[in-house]
């Protein structure tokens, strides 16, 4: 089981999945229609490491962050 | 070194500190930059969100590239709300000589708009707005939309 969680202004409770990659990640967040417009410019961090890779394997107890466009300062 | 405050920052504080802290370490350089919130399109302040534990990794990768140049980076930055003419953010880059603060701190600051795990709202009409249209998606987005693979 790993936990997704959604930073800042997404605005979305946690949730808990039972996935191996990022590739199921995306299809379970594709079905979702609030996620639609943040999946386009959300970047993905795993135990706060960002990622790059939708082959980036999973492992139980990991923690899936996604990030919407910053402006700090 | 990295510190986050509850509300706006304490300007001459937070500048007269790091002066204390470094004045007896050798930089013939200290180069504060010192972001205040500015009156625009009717707002009433600015707020803050922050994920300390990316910010922390970021930052720490920074320090790191400024050791290797021989300087230092400190950052304060505010949670939640700070109203006009208050300062949300202070970095600041000591070094031997000013060629490697000027550059650091304008490196800095840049990569700090495009990668800070940081998310402002505008303070408007009693309404807390994220400013959307003045954020940065960062390196990588869009992993997750469909048709990336």
């Amino acid at each position: 089981m790993v936990t997704v969680e959604f930073l800042g202004p997404i605005n979305k409770p946690n949730m808990e999945l039972d996935i191996d990659n990022l590739n199921e990640l995306a299809l379970v967040l594709q079905d979702d229609a609030t996620m639609s417009e943040w999946l386009k410019n959300c970047a993905v961090a795993v135990n706060n490491t960002m990622v790059s890779s939708l082959e980036t394997p999973l492992k139980s107890g990991d923690k899936i962050s996604l990030l919407p466009p910053v402006c700090g300062g | 070194m990295l510190s986050l405050y509850d509300g706006a920052l304490n300007v001459s504080s937070i500048l007269a500190q790091w002066y204390e802290e470094e004045a007896q370490s050798n930089y013939g350089a200290y180069i504060p930059f010192v972001g205040t919130v500015r009156s625009e399109d009717g707002i009433e302040g600015l707020s803050f969100d922050i994920y300390e534990p990316i910010l922390e990794s970021w930052f720490s990768e920074w320090e790191q590239k400024a050791k290797e140049r021989g300087a230092i980076v400190k950052m304060a930055h505010s949670r939640g709300d700070v109203m006009l003419h208050e300062s949300s953010y202070i970095a600041a880059v000591f070094s031997p000589k000013r060629r490697v603060a000027l550059e650091l701190i304008d490196e800095f600051v840049e990569d700090f708009k495009a990668s800070a795990p940081i998310w402002k709202y505008d303070l408007k009409d009693g309404k807390r707005i994220y400013a959307l249209e003045r954020s940065t998606a960062i390196s990588g987005s869009g992993l997750l939309a469909k048709g990336d693979k």
